[in-house]
């Protein structure tokens, strides 16, 4: 029996990220990440040339002084192109996760909740599941069209079925507990139960969850392009120019290694950012440094 | 026992009368748990009434079935001259609150994320309480004082808290909507001894003070005698016998009451008491013994006992019980 701590966790969650700040990896996370957001946000301005600009005469140039990352085949800009592909690949990844996180939240929670529909949406998250991802989004991108907007619906979707079932999960579990039950004979609604006292509990796995689909999404959306159904090869992405500069991997790494240190970077921080909102949003973990 | 409580049984009708509570469970395949099968009693203003039995007797189901946690298969229940278990699902939500209930574990019954002051909250807002803040924070306080804890507590969260104190943050939950009656299922059994002691006095005190009318659910015999006013005795999802806790303690008429009393330890080394030890285990509600479903461990059994059902029978001073060899017994 825990006896009563006389830490302050009672600031709930107010002031999260200053608290995010006062843990170190959480800290470096959430410094990296503004870094990369500022880049994309800024890239019109920051960067050195022009992200389309060809010049043959320099194709294929190590990193150096003039090139701070090197040039590419066509002689552009890597360091100039990685930055301006930020833009796209962070709000395909974000809207990804947001779009996947509401349909998946919706469908778990009602699966998970309501015991009569929970047979039918976990066939249909069954069957959604069985098809590999990439071959699901290539077929809903060209039924819908190839536009960055229909690849972040494809791929909202193939990722939504993961997120319902950490959702069902949980929400199988939450469903059944006393103060769950508490709440039913106080009369609450039930719209407000599920989001009181079912998802606030769910919040940790689902977090966790995000952080990874916001990978996969920046990758995927990668592949989409790279076969061809995704936004067009004029537009660079992280995932374009990774795999534009695979062929090119022995003569010139540099063209993939820049922007596939970017996805690392931007996942790692995601992921310590994901862990200390995780740690601070739980009130038995919480701790004010 | 309240004195006070005794006058009113018998000056009032009984705030709930429960008749012939059924609660089946389908496991499909032709399978049913017969989890409560015909319980009928009545709970007087101002009493606590205490449900005991063994695990598995469906006492616990019992007090869910009565606020409708599950939905009971069949019965009546007359509370205040309504029948709860007619209501539609939109009227029994205004008649929530006038139903509380305790739960046992006092660690999954509050929401890890939510601090005490949200916790009463919700249950302020179940009761239409004033919404302005100064008003809510001032009645947070007062419930929190009322069960013994402090009004600079609402901004804890539960795990800052002990086993019984947290249980106390659950009476404080269920005292907010100020409600008639209150089922507490086991809210002492997950306690330390010297603990449950303590929240023993707290709910005696609180039932005194604010003239509360509660159902008790126990498997701990000395704590149903020293709370309760009456006491009904549940095996196997039937009720066994009932009385007065001071009549069924000094002369219990039914062998399992018998065999419940004789289990539980007296701090009287020099009293004796009849030793029947039970054999075997509780059977399954899945197949319930015909007849009498004590038989299959009653030390009395007879052939007669399997051919049928005992009903409940006076003994007088309102103790009834259920068996068809209480005269040879007695």
């Amino acid at each position: 029996m825990s006896a009563i701590s006389s830490s302050a966790a009672g600031s709930g969650e107010r002031g999260l990220v200053r608290r995010l700040f006062s843990r170190p990896t959480s800290a470096a996370g959430l410094a990296v990440l503004a870094i990369i957001l500022i880049a994309a946000v800024l890239a019109p301005w920051i960067t050195p040339y022009a992200p389309g600009k060809l010049s043959i005469a320099h194709r294929l140039q190590a990193p150096g002084i003039a090139h701070l990352f090197g040039t590419d085949d066509f002689g552009r800009d890597v360091l100039s192109r990685m930055i301006f592909a930020g833009r796209l690949s962070l709000t395909v990844g974000f809207s990804v996760v947001v779009l996947s996180s509401l349909i998946g939240v919706l469908l778990g929670l009602l699966a998970g909740y309501f015991r009569k529909l929970d047979r039918p949406l976990s066939r249909l998250i069954d069957a959604m599941m069985a098809f590999p991802d990439i071959l699901l989004a290539i077929a809903l991108v060209a039924a819908l069209g190839a536009s960055a907007a229909n690849v972040v619906i494809a791929l909202g979707i193939v990722y939504a079925p993961r997120l319902a079932r950490v959702v069902r999960a949980s929400t199988l579990v939450i469903r059944e507990l006393p103060y769950v039950e508490a709440a039913k004979a106080l009369g609450v609604p039930t719209p407000v139960i599920l989001v009181r006292h079912v998802l606030r509990n769910v919040a940790s796995p689902l977090l966790v969850q995000g952080t990874f689909i916001f990978a996969n999404a920046i990758l995927a959306e990668a592949g989409l392009s790279f076969l061809g159904v995704g936004v067009s090869p004029d537009v660079p992405t992280w995932g374009t120019m990774i795999s534009l500069g695979r062929q090119y991997l022995d003569q010139a790494p540099w063209i993939m290694f820049f922007p596939g240190g970017a996805i690392v970077l931007t996942v790692l921080s995601l992921q310590l950012v994901g862990d200390g909102m995780r740690d601070l949003l739980d009130p038995r973990l919480a701790k004010d440094i | 026992m309240s004195l006070a409580a005794a006058e009113s049984t018998q000056a009032c009708a009984p705030l709930l009368r429960v008749e012939g509570l059924t609660q089946r469970f389908n496991l499909g395949g032709g399978r049913v748990v017969h989890a409560i099968e015909d319980v009928s009693f009545d709970v007087p203003r101002g009493a606590i009434v205490g449900l005991v039995g063994e695990s598995g007797s469906g006492k616990t189901t019992t007090g869910r079935s009565l606020i409708r946690l599950v939905e009971p298969t069949s019965g009546t229940a007359m509370f205040d001259g309504v029948d709860l278990f007619s209501l539609s699902p939109r009227e029994m939500r205004q008649y929530r609150r006038r139903l509380q209930i305790i739960f046992q574990d006092p660690y999954s019954s509050l929401n890890p994320r939510l601090t005490v002051a949200a916790i009463i909250n919700e249950a302020l807002d179940a009761r239409g309480f004033d919404k302005a803040r100064a008003a809510r924070k001032q009645r947070i306080g007062e419930l929190l004082e009322m069960v013994g804890l402090r009004a600079e507590h609402a901004q804890r969260y539960p795990h800052e808290f002990s086993g019984g104190q947290r249980q106390r943050i659950g009476f404080a939950r269920a005292l907010a909507v100020e409600p008639d009656f209150i089922v507490a299922d086991e809210p002492v059994s997950a306690l330390d001894v010297s603990v449950q002691a303590q929240v023993l006095n707290l709910i005696r005190d609180l039932q005194q003070r604010l003239g509360l009318t509660m159902l008790f659910i126990s498997h701990d015999l000395a704590v149903v005698e020293y709370l309760c006013d009456e006491v009904i005795v549940m095996y196997l999802g039937r009720i066994m016998e009932k009385g007065p806790s001071q009549a069924l303690y000094s002369n219990p008429r039914h062998p399992y009451t018998r065999a419940l009393l004789a289990t539980a330890p007296v701090p009287d080394p020099t009293r004796k008491r009849e030793r029947v030890l039970l054999k075997g285990d509780i059977p399954s509600p899945i197949n319930p013994p015909s007849g009498c479903v004590f038989r299959t461990r009653c030390p009395h059994a007879i052939e007669a006992c399997a051919a049928t059902l005992p009903p409940l029978e006076a003994v007088g001073a309102g103790q009834q019980v259920a068996c068809i060899r209480h005269h040879e017994l007695a």
